[in-house]
């Protein structure tokens, strides 16, 4: 048998079983659609009420953590969002624990060689939203472990 | 996979085995990559993702345990017929250009273990903190790598003899999306890239090098900070001045030259760039948080590398390094590959104990159990790895 034929076959296998999937899926959604539909309706107020965030949403808070990026909510999020996590990550802002002076540096240098834009009056609220709620952390020569997860070892 | 598309994949029987179509392609970055789901991601946007100490106990490092350190983009699916390497620069006594199957079939093909270290693994430690990706203890490997020696290309390319450095570029994309932008463009002088174990590697571990460790061409240039080990390489220039590419300049992967108290400011003039990394071990065996009944005793393991040298000796420590006990070392699997390291314990007593490993290189250099000496940016933290142990 080809090549072309073996993939074929088996391509049709999975066919098979995902076309009942997704004629169970598509009752069960059917279905489903209608109960969530009741519910909305039959409000004392008659009016809609709608509770589940869309998971689109880019600026979702949960539990004070910006959901798209994990940062803490606090005053001066938004500008770090928006002009810190575009290029890279959040998670590399988070892991850095800089003084002030190193975050005016940083930004210093990554204006000069990664294209980051001027941040003008944004630069102090950055910078203080940072050093709030990322402050530096003194871990002296060595730390003590931590974090340590313990189990039996046989 | 083609019911999911609704489309027949015309081509099926030829897509390369763990290719997924776009339409598919999934942000989980532990199948996207095939990588244990107990690697840690540090960054997301570039890539950045670590092993623990107890993922990396394989003697060949496998991909499921190896480090991702990105500077820039992936490159999106790389077209491996076309592909070229070209070789230039002022020192070159020619321009020329191969493709991959003339590297392969032109070449005579070798196989080394290499060990890959990130230069800022351990930055996570030091104290004030430095920037960047703050790395525990896994941005470490030590695969098979499959090339042929740079050398030998150097060498049918013609080098000049007022050669200094070579520097690499690849098709990784800047973070900024500016195409006039390299996200890093490091090299080596020619010293260390005229080395037998300097390979231009199409290889890891006999398959094709996963792509987000370089696939379909790597420089690998073992015992030096990995980010000489140039990914998704497309060229190289023959410089006769020190390669002046991305993260190159000055304070990028270079360390006071004279040692600096901490926190002290350092004039980019006065920081010289990193070239063998120091001498290091990890106990891969047990993973740290081990109990154990009293008069239970316990076997551990690990690997110790030195950069350009080799580790003469292996030492373990259960009281804080008040007393140092030797354990056996074997010999290299090749020059730059780590070795490994076992023992035995015996605890006198009840309690909580540490496991401290102490390698010393062939030079009598040890590694601190203190943090070494602080630099700017973090790097070089061969501090002696730790994991704890409870008796009773």
């Amino acid at each position: 048998m080809s090549e072309q034929n073996k993939f074929w076959k088996s391509s049709r296998r999975i066919y098979r079983f995902l076309i009942v999937v997704c004629v169970l899926a598509l009752v069960s959604g059917i279905v489903i659609f209608y109960l969530n539909h009741d519910d909305i309706d039959s409000d004392e107020n008659g009016e809609k009420q709608y509770t589940t965030f869309s998971d689109d949403d880019p600026n979702r808070i949960e539990n004070g953590i910006h959901v798209r990026t994990g940062l803490t909510d606090a005053p001066g999020l938004q500008e770090t969002v928006a002009n810190c996590t575009s290029c890279h990550s959040a998670k590399l802002v988070m892991q850095n624990r800089m003084s002030a002076e190193r975050w005016h540096a940083t930004i210093r240098w990554m204006q000069e060689t990664q294209n980051l834009w001027p941040l003008g009056a944004n630069e102090a609220i950055i910078v203080n939203y940072l050093t709030t709620n990322y402050p530096p952390k003194n871990k002296g020569r060595r730390e003590t472990l931590v974090g340590v997860d313990w189990y039996e070892l046989k | 996979m083609t019911a999911l598309l609704s489309a027949d994949i015309v081509f099926g029987a030829s897509m390369p085995k763990y290719y997924l179509p776009l339409g598919l392609q999934d942000p989980d970055p532990f199948k996207m990559f095939d990588k244990n789901k107990e690697m840690v991601v540090l960054n997301d946007k570039p890539w950045n993702i670590e092993a623990q100490a107890h993922l990396l106990d394989d003697k060949v490092t496998p991909n499921t345990a190896m480090f991702i350190r990105n500077n820039g983009l992936i490159p999106d699916d790389p077209d491996t017929a076309s592909w070229t390497l070209a070789i230039d620069g002022e020192s070159a006594k020619e321009q020329k250009s191969y493709t991959l199957q003339e590297l392969k079939s032109k070449f005579k093909t070798h196989t080394y273990q290499l060990t890959l270290e990130c230069g800022g693994n351990g930055r996570s430690e030091f104290d004030p903190p430095a920037k960047g990706n703050q790395w525990t203890i896994g941005a470490v490997s030590c695969a098979k790598w499959t090339g042929v020696r740079l050398r030998d290309v150097l060498e049918d390319v013609g080098v000049k003899p007022d050669a200094v450095y070579i520097g690499y570029h690849a098709a990784d994309k800047h973070l900024s999306q500016n195409p006039d932008k390299e996200p890093i463009s490091r090299g080596a002088p020619m010293a260390k890239a005229m080395q037998e174990e300097t390979l231009l590697a199409f290889q890891m571990n006999g398959a094709d090098i996963p792509l987000a460790h370089g696939y379909p061409l790597r420089l690998v240039a073992g015992g030096w900070p990995a980010s000489v080990s140039g990914k998704w390489l497309n060229r190289i220039s023959i410089r006769n001045k020190v390669h002046d590419g991305a993260k190159m300049e000055s304070p990028s992967y270079r360390v006071p030259c004279n040692p600096v108290a901490p926190g002290e400011k350092v004039k980019d003039e006065d920081m010289c760039i990193i070239e063998s990394m120091p001498v290091k071990s990890l106990i891969t065996y047990p993973k740290s948080g081990a109990m154990l009944k009293e008069g239970q005793s316990l076997n551990i393991r690990g690997h110790a590398w030195a950069g350009e040298l080799e580790v003469a000796q292996m030492e373990y420590s259960i009281d804080f390094g008040a007393t140092w006990k030797d354990c056996p070392i074997e010999r290299p699997a090749n020059r730059l590959a780590w070795q490994h390291f076992s023992a035995r314990i015996n605890f006198p007593k009840k309690g909580y104990y540490e496991i401290w490993a102490k390698a010393t290189d062939s030079q009598g250099v040890s590694q601190p159990m203190l943090l070494p000496a602080w630099n700017p940016k973090g790097y070089l933290n061969n501090a002696c790895h730790r994991i704890a142990v409870k008796i009773g």
